[in-house]
């Protein structure tokens, strides 16, 4: 049984208010503490690419439009990417500040990919409005790891980071299929 | 003043420590239950969205499991049952390790 769009939406931000927190608590205890417990360095990269793999799931039941197909893949590939670099910096494989790039162009090619496969205008729907809100604050945050690689002890880099999973997480909850722009009719709402 | 007598005024690092520890380990403790207690105050603005109080209007696996509000609050209880109780543990080992810090 294939779940609606809107059900796989609303797992993708349980996951990203997952990520939010764990990030966030990383950011309140410091790096050290929260490394001290391997699994838990590992915790935040292997997410990642599990939610890379499920994209790819959801990429392969994409098939009804060429748009979401590309959008979902690039989606699922970025976030592959960006998930093996965070797990290799966990392993210590690779330490330079500048890998914080690849999370930065996987943030911005999904919000181009979401502003890209988002055919209709702004007020169209409320998932259309979604879209293009996802789209823009991905392209914004992507600011947010670029400015790490920069400049790698600056909290406001690393608590935009954070937070950024929470605005996402926020914003796919409020997801609906059929529903008009702030509204709830046509899904069984008084 | 007898130098014997007299102790080191703590340096500020020190003095921030000291304060800081009680608070991050509160604040680590507090993000589970206040993402419960979101997800509970939208089930509760939304009530339609949770299928289980209104069986009669039918629904498959996904309306009564995957909706919003319930998802909020299993992502914070999973939050403050498998990782907040490890992150205090260890903040309490490094302020018994090094109180000071």
């Amino acid at each position: 049984m294939i779940p609606r769009a809107e059900t796989a939406h609303w797992v993708a931000g349980a996951l990203s208010l997952f990520f939010g927190l764990v990030l966030i608590s990383e950011l309140i205890v410091g790096r050290e503490v929260f490394y001290r417990r391997k699994w838990r360095a590992y915790l935040f990269p292997s997410l990642v690419i599990a939610s890379s793999v499920g994209l790819w799931v959801i990429t392969i039941f994409s098939t009804f439009s060429t748009m979401h197909l590309l959008a979902h893949s690039i989606w699922a590939q970025a976030a592959l990417v960006a998930g093996a670099v965070e797990l290799a910096l966990a392993r210590g494989k690779i330490a330079r500040p500048a890998w914080s790039l690849v999370p930065a162009f996987a943030l911005l090619v999904s919000g181009m990919a979401f502003l890209v496969h988002e055919q209709n205008p702004w007020l169209y729907s409320r998932s259309a409005f979604l879209h293009h809100a996802i789209g823009w604050m991905l392209v914004v945050v992507a600011l947010f790891p670029l400015g790490r690689a920069v400049q790698p002890g600056r909290l406001v880099w690393r608590s935009g980071y954070a937070l950024t999973f929470v605005a996402l997480a926020v914003l796919l909850f409020a997801d609906r299929d059929a529903a008009e722009i702030f509204g709830r009719f046509g899904l069984g709402g008084p | 003043m007898n130098s014997e007598v007299a102790t080191s005024v703590p340096r500020e690092g020190q003095r921030q420590g000291v304060e800081r520890r009680p608070w991050r380990a509160l604040a680590v403790q507090l993000l589970g239950p206040l993402t419960i207690v979101g997800g509970l105050v939208w089930g509760v603005a939304q009530p339609y969205r949770i299928l289980i109080l209104d069986r009669d209007r039918g629904g498959d696996l996904y309306d009564y499991v995957f909706q919003g509000p319930l998802l909020a609050i299993l992502v914070g209880l999973a939050f403050a049952v498998f990782v907040a109780p490890g992150l205090v543990a260890d903040l309490e080992a490094e302020d018994r390790r090094d109180p000071a810090s």
